[in-house]
């Protein structure tokens, strides 16, 4: 998605003189045309990406929106105070954009991965954490953080074509059956997995969340969940302040009643072994295969 | 206006009343630095220009001098550490227009500085950004991180002011990790260096007039030579007065002396 990140990007930055992109000494092969378009406004921090936070601040307190950008890990747990404290509690127009959310970078290990961030970070106040889960999001989460003017957060993942053709939104109904069996919530680049898992079936209603905290469940996704009684969650990230525990909550706070509860979720480094981003979807059974067994079995 | 000693005195006076009143510690962290904020914020900083007092746990300091300013009121004042108050021990977010930023962790003004300076840079304005730090906070990683930044970006617009009380928090500068606010350093790193006395108001307005009168591309530092406690015999220079809050007669002494200074 860092590439469909930086097209967009590179559009806002030219019909607003008031966005400020800085960089965490990342980007190569994806941000140089922005850093030659807006020579003034593109700021490299540097390898410091605590002062870069701060320093982002700083720059939006004088009024500019800044785009904060760098891998996922390095730019949230990293500067999580400076994220707190300088942007969160004064409001400030500060995105923050961490690129391979999850097990992103796969075999660069798990100094690189981010499977905690969104629990760090949407634990903070008036922060959005943003997460589009398939390609046509990245525009849309960007024109929505660009129009609320609060911290935001966006994780971006890898490329998810969507083969249904819905529009994006907050929540997102991706596929509808008369008579869903099953109701699948899925966040991040897992979300491949679970289009490519529920292929040949007409009785599966796939929904995407791309924003946490969630603060609602829309009428449709209700609508589902009272229809099948069975809801599977897939999430890229511990189960612990991630989409599951978002999801149980407000099931729980809107009497939601289930018969079958499910959730597949990032499980760390449960053998200690290291591999690509689908190996360690399948150690935490986010792969297509397990997706199909559990969908099976519920 | 009233002369330098009599502004002096006076927010020593009320720095003391207002501990008194609430019982509370970092007495010495706001004597300190007061005539660095007397000489900053109140006398040089202009209206369109940001002032961060990076160590927090001076908000007394603060305070007395925004009601100079006349920003805080009396009656507010009387509020300091109290419940429902918006005068917390080290200040608070979206309060004041001169406090701009919630500081009292170490070590996240200077790169908020940095990023108002470079901000003013961009939009190709005069103003400075002036930013008040304890030397303590110099062993933070981000003051390096963000000193490396404003001279990257020739921040001749940043005004840092190191209190130099050599007094931490548990231990002298020298003995916890050596002298980190050393103007050798500092110098080296790419600032333009001002050593001063930091209780003389007007050797820090000629320092800052100075700074102001011209351009060189470099960031700037005053390492303000002060003392810790300044004004109050028993806590020159203590790392107990860091903490502690003053009984009756030891808050009589105090008035006492700040007010029988030149």
């Amino acid at each position: 998605m860092r590439n469909l990140f930086s097209k967009k990007i590179q559009e806002v930055v030219l019909q607003d003189e008031k966005i400020i992109f800085v960089t965490g000494d990342l980007g190569y092969n994806a941000l140089e045309n922005l850093r030659n378009s807006i020579p003034d406004r593109f700021i490299n921090a540097g390898v410091a990406e605590q002062n870069m936070i701060g320093m982002a601040a700083g720059l939006a307190y004088k009024g500019f929106k800044v785009f904060c950008y760098s891998i996922a890990p390095f730019i949230t747990y990293r500067c999580l105070e400076q994220i707190r404290l300088d942007v969160c509690i004064h409001k400030l127009p500060v995105f923050i954009v961490g690129n391979g959310g999850g097990y992103g970078y796969g075999i660069m290990g798990a100094t690189h991965h981010a499977i905690e961030d969104l629990a760090c970070l949407s634990s903070l106040p008036n922060i959005d954490c943003w997460i589009p889960n398939i390609d046509d999001d990245v525009p849309f989460v960007i024109d929505e953080i660009l129009k609320n003017k609060k911290p935001a957060y966006l994780r971006l993942g890898k490329n998810v074509k969507n083969p249904f053709g819905t529009p994006p939104e907050i929540i997102s109904q991706l596929k509808k059956s008369p008579q869903p069996r099953v109701t699948i919530i899925s966040q991040g680049a897992v979300t491949q997995n679970v289009i490519e898992a529920t292929e040949n079936s007409s009785d599966i209603d796939i929904f995407t969340v791309s924003k946490l905290p969630l603060l609602e469940i829309p009428i449709n996704l209700k609508q589902s969940i009272l229809q099948s009684k069975k809801l599977l969650i897939v999430e890229e990230h511990v189960f612990r302040g991630g989409l599951s525990e978002n999801v149980s909550l407000k099931l729980l706070e809107n009497n939601i009643q289930l018969d079958k509860f499910k959730a597949l979720y990032a499980l760390g480094y449960p053998n200690e072994l290291y591999g690509s981003q689908s190996y360690h979807q399948k150690i935490s059974g986010l792969d297509k295969e397990n997706i199909l067994k559990v969908l099976t079995e519920l | 206006m009233q002369s330098y000693p009599e502004i002096q005195r006076n927010l020593r006076t009320k720095i003391l009343t207002m501990y008194k009143r609430a019982n509370a510690g970092h007495i010495a962290c706001s004597l300190s630095c007061i005539d660095l904020m007397i000489a900053s914020l109140i006398l040089e900083k202009t209206e369109d220009e940001q002032f961060i007092l990076s160590k927090g746990h001076a908000a007394v300091a603060l305070y007395v001098s925004l009601n100079y300013l006349g920003e805080i009121s009396d009656e507010e004042l009387l509020t300091f550490y109290t419940d429902g108050t918006r005068l917390s021990a080290h200040p608070s977010a979206n309060k004041f227009k001169n406090i701009p930023f919630a500081l009292g962790s170490l070590g996240h003004g200077l790169p908020i500085a940095a990023g108002i300076a470079k901000a003013n840079k961009i939009l190709k304005n005069n103003d400075f950004c002036y930013v008040l730090m304890s030397d303590g906070e110099t062993n933070e990683g981000t003051t390096w991180e963000a000193m490396h930044f404003a001279v990257k970006n020739q921040l001749d617009n940043l005004i840092v002011m190191i209190d130099k009380n050599r007094v931490q928090g548990f231990g002298y500068l020298q003995d916890v990790l050596g002298d980190t606010a050393n103007p050798k350093v500092w110098k080296e790193i790419g600032f333009e260096v001002h050593e001063t006395g930091g209780h003389d108001v007007a050797q820090i307005r000629n320092t800052i007039q100075h700074i102001k009168s011209h351009q060189n591309k470099k960031p700037r530092v005053i390492i303000a030579n002060t003392i810790k406690g300044k004004g109050v015999s028993y806590m020159e220079n203590t790392i107990d007065w860091h903490y502690l809050p003053m009984n009756d007669e030891q808050y009589q002494l105090a008035l006492k002396e700040v007010n029988h200074q030149k």
